[in-house]
């Protein structure tokens, strides 16, 4: 099948170009996910994308998940497609509390940009040489990132003015 | 009006000219969509040909505050939103009324999270609540007859005179 | 007038619209630019999008917009719900078309559980998401014609949207915002009155929707202000991650109901309409031809569906029907421990998406197999839409500002989750 196909020819492709740098690979549900150490992720990315053959030309989504224990709290997600071959791909990175930062893929694809203005808004996550790392919902003045899973539901009251009567 | 304003008490040329006043209100509102989500859509609705609101006298939905009597807030206020809202309410010349339309404005509807109003009776001082998510036009429209009958029973001399003193901006 | 303080714009944004870069120039340049505050609150901007101009007279040099006046917080909250209790708050991210996210919620849950939909639940499913996207494409055209000064058009438009809502008060008892897919299938079979009223709405569409074509399409007025106005070449459009009909306007051809096929969209036939010019008029003419192929896809949906039920029997993860809820045993606990407790899907994530009005709308849902979703992403469509505003709004004038956020069709309720 042309996946099938797809798939070896990206695993082989990432073994010989990149054959120092360690990933693991795994599939589930139909989708193929790809773990990477933080401090590669702009290469892998632009690996991905300028390759004529991968052309992984559309960002979809970066996202982060907290997974509120001690090492590795944070897992960075990107998610990449295909247009050519129709094919979705994962990346994760972990990221840990007291070093809470990563590389920005921004100047591989412009879609990053806001995208990770986002997951900083959300969860405190630094994006090391992004152009313009400003909140992006919350206002600027507020303190606390609001889905990290200590942040309560209803918020901190007293953290959001409200206008007079 | 400033004589009707100074007697003070009801007697048969006032209570005419307040009918007339109150009727010459209630039949013009002219709405303030504040139109933040969902239920601006239900509001656009009610402007369209099938549930018309011109034929209340809401003949125009103007957009700028200045030359409006009636502020449908219509979606879910957040924090950030409730100053800009707040500073539009101030802008609008008095006699004024709001309605709150919805759940999310009515009391924060289905959103109990962090950066939605619990209910925007906490900064405005609202005239007509509306359930509903989103309330279907009709709603809407029993919710204006509702505001114009309030309207129908003011006086003049609720509203007393401004002073024409200028006033100091609180932006500087 | 007012000067801007700082409590109206904050010192950061205010940086990034001043060091924006600005490779625009202008004949007689002024000595010193304007700061123009397109606020939250304005007829024009689909919603509460504030966007801060910089200006040379009337010359745009950068824009930057600001979001996040109405982020109610979805994130947050589904990772305290169950997956059914968040069904009714997907209706309300892209309040235009809120069938669409509906079943785009429901496919998500579906395939990270592993449940297996009856095939008329399918067919149903996608009529609605077609329906769902007629009624996104006539606001969007009804709304940019408003902005661009052809009022009737909206008024046209709009009595053709009633029609479709009438058709899902009978099917759901909801104008608006109904929630109508559960997990497993549908919440109800399609009345024979609803189906009939279908087919009437499918067979005078044609007629009507020409009646609004002809006043724009050939409208001198009309084309001069949306004839190469925010063009965004189709490579410019894929590195910033547009998707939907602002992508099809652009030349390229990227429609996930091709690429991924979901439902049964692979056995429709229906094409994929581009246009190459990539400016406010391409995409115009994208979603004015993509209302006729729903159409299209309706008929043919409508001659196909088979008979059969309408939700899937798998007691621990699909609720029952409710008659036999109130009258039998086994039905009354399957139902109580999938409310209470959820439907418990397997360790795992997911990342569904499918081609909504607007464009993709994906879901990425990781699951630690409790009730309720350990996280839950929503890839909106038109927060990325948006961020292609300053790329397309450089170089024109303050009129044409109006003119792009219409062509683009942003909707705050998803852009700002």
């Amino acid at each position: 099948m042309k996946i099938m196909e797809f798939k070896e020819s990206l695993l082989q492709k990432i073994k010989d170009s990149l054959p120092k740098f360690e990933f693991t690979s795994s599939e589930s549900i139909g989708e193929l996910t790809f773990s990477i150490n933080k401090k590669d992720i702009v290469m892998v990315c632009q690996l991905l994308k300028n390759d004529p053959d991968l052309s992984f030309n559309l960002c979809e989504d970066i996202t982060a998940i907290d997974w509120a224990r001690r090492t590795d709290r944070y897992t960075v997600v990107y998610h990449i497609f295909s247009m050519d071959n129709k094919f979705r791909l994962r990346l994760k990175c972990n990221v840990d509390e007291e070093d809470c930062s990563i590389d920005t893929v921004s100047s591989v694809w412009k879609t990053a940009d806001w995208e990770e203005r986002e997951t900083y808004d959300m969860y405190g996550i630094k994006f090391n040489n992004h152009p313009d790392l400003r909140r992006m919902y919350m206002p600027e003045e507020f303190e606390y990132f609001p889905l990290r899973k200590d942040f309560p539901l209803m918020g901190i009251p007293g953290s959001l003015p409200l206008p007079k009567k | 009006m400033g004589l009707e304003a100074k007697l003070k008490q009801d007697g048969f040329f006032t209570t005419t000219i307040d009918a007339l006043a109150a009727w010459s209100r209630k039949n013009s509102i002219w709405p303030m969509p504040m139109g933040i989500s969902c239920c601006a859509i239900e509001m656009m609705a009610v402007g369209d040909p099938k549930f018309d609101i011109a034929r209340f006298g809401s003949e125009v939905m103007r957009f700028t505050p200045r030359q409006c009597d009636l502020m449908i807030v219509a979606g879910t206020v957040t924090f950030k939103m409730a100053h800009v809202v707040k500073k539009i309410f101030d802008q609008m010349p008095e006699p004024k009324w709001v309605i709150a339309m919805g759940a999310c404005t009515s009391s924060g509807g289905m959103y109990r999270s962090y950066n939605v109003v619990q209910g925007i009776d906490q900064f405005l001082p609202v005239d007509v609540y509306l359930a509903g998510c989103p309330p279907r036009p009709e709603n809407l429209l029993n919710a204006l007859i509702q505001i114009q009958e309030k309207i129908g029973k003011t006086r003049v001399r609720d509203y007393p005179d401004l002073t024409l003193e200028p006033q100091t901006s609180q932006q500087n | 007038m007012d000067k801007l303080t700082k409590e109206d714009v904050h010192p950061k944004i205010i940086e990034a619209l001043l060091g924006a870069d600005s490779n625009i120039t202008v004949e007689d340049a002024l000595e010193n630019e304007m700061i123009l505050n397109m606020g939250p609150q304005h007829p024009a901007t689909h919603g509460v999008l504030r966007l801060l101009l910089r200006l040379d007279g009337e010359t745009i040099l950068a824009c930057v917009p600001e979001l996040g006046y109405l982020h109610r917080g979805y994130e947050k909250m589904a990772e305290n719900m169950t997956y059914y209790e968040f069904i009714p708050h997907t209706d309300r991210l892209d309040y235009l078309a809120p069938l669409s996210n509906n079943v785009a919620w429901v496919l998500a849950v579906e395939k990270l559980a592993g449940i297996e939909v009856p095939p008329r639940a399918q067919y149903i499913r996608m009529m609605i998401c077609e329906l769902s996207r007629i009624a996104s494409h006539l606001v969007a055209i009804g709304a940019l014609a408003m902005d661009v000064g052809a009022l009737t058009v909206f008024l046209w438009t709009l009595r053709e949207r009633e029609k479709i809502l009438d058709i899902w008060d009978i099917l759901c008892g909801a104008r608006f915002t109904n929630t109508y897919t559960r997990i497993g299938g549908v919440a109800n079979d399609m009345q024979p009155e609803a189906l009939a009223k279908v087919k009437w709405f499918i067979d005078q569409f044609d007629d009507n929707f020409s009646e609004c074509e002809q006043l724009l399409n050939r409208n001198r007025i009309f084309i001069d202000r949306l004839e190469g106005v925010g063009i965004a070449s189709g490579k410019d459009a894929i590195d910033l991650g547009l998707t939907g009909p602002t992508l099809r306007g652009s030349g390229v051809e990227y429609d996930l109901r091709r690429a991924t096929p979901y439902l049964f969209y692979n056995e429709m036939d229906f094409k994929v309409i581009t246009y190459p010019e990539g400016d406010c008029l391409a995409r115009y003419f994208v979603r004015v031809d993509e209302a006729r192929e729903s159409a299209k896809i309706v008929r043919q949906i409508l001659s196909k569906i088979p008979q059969g039920e309408v939700r899937a029997n798998n007691p621990k993860k699909v609720l029952p029907n409710k008659v036999e809820v109130y009258s039998k045993m086994e039905e009354l606990i399957q139902d109580f421990m999938i409310v209470n407790f959820g439907i418990n899907p397997p360790v795992g994530e997911i990342y569904s998406a499918v081609e909504n009005p607007k464009g993709e709308l994906g879901f990425y849902i990781v699951s630690k197999g409790e009730g309720h979703p350990w996280k839950c992403k929503i890839r909106s469509p038109s927060f990325v839409n948006c961020q292609g505003l300053p790329h397309m709004i450089k170089g024109h004038m303050v009129s044409d500002v109006v003119a792009i956020v219409g062509s683009i069709d942003p909707v705050m309720g998803e852009a700002d989750k």
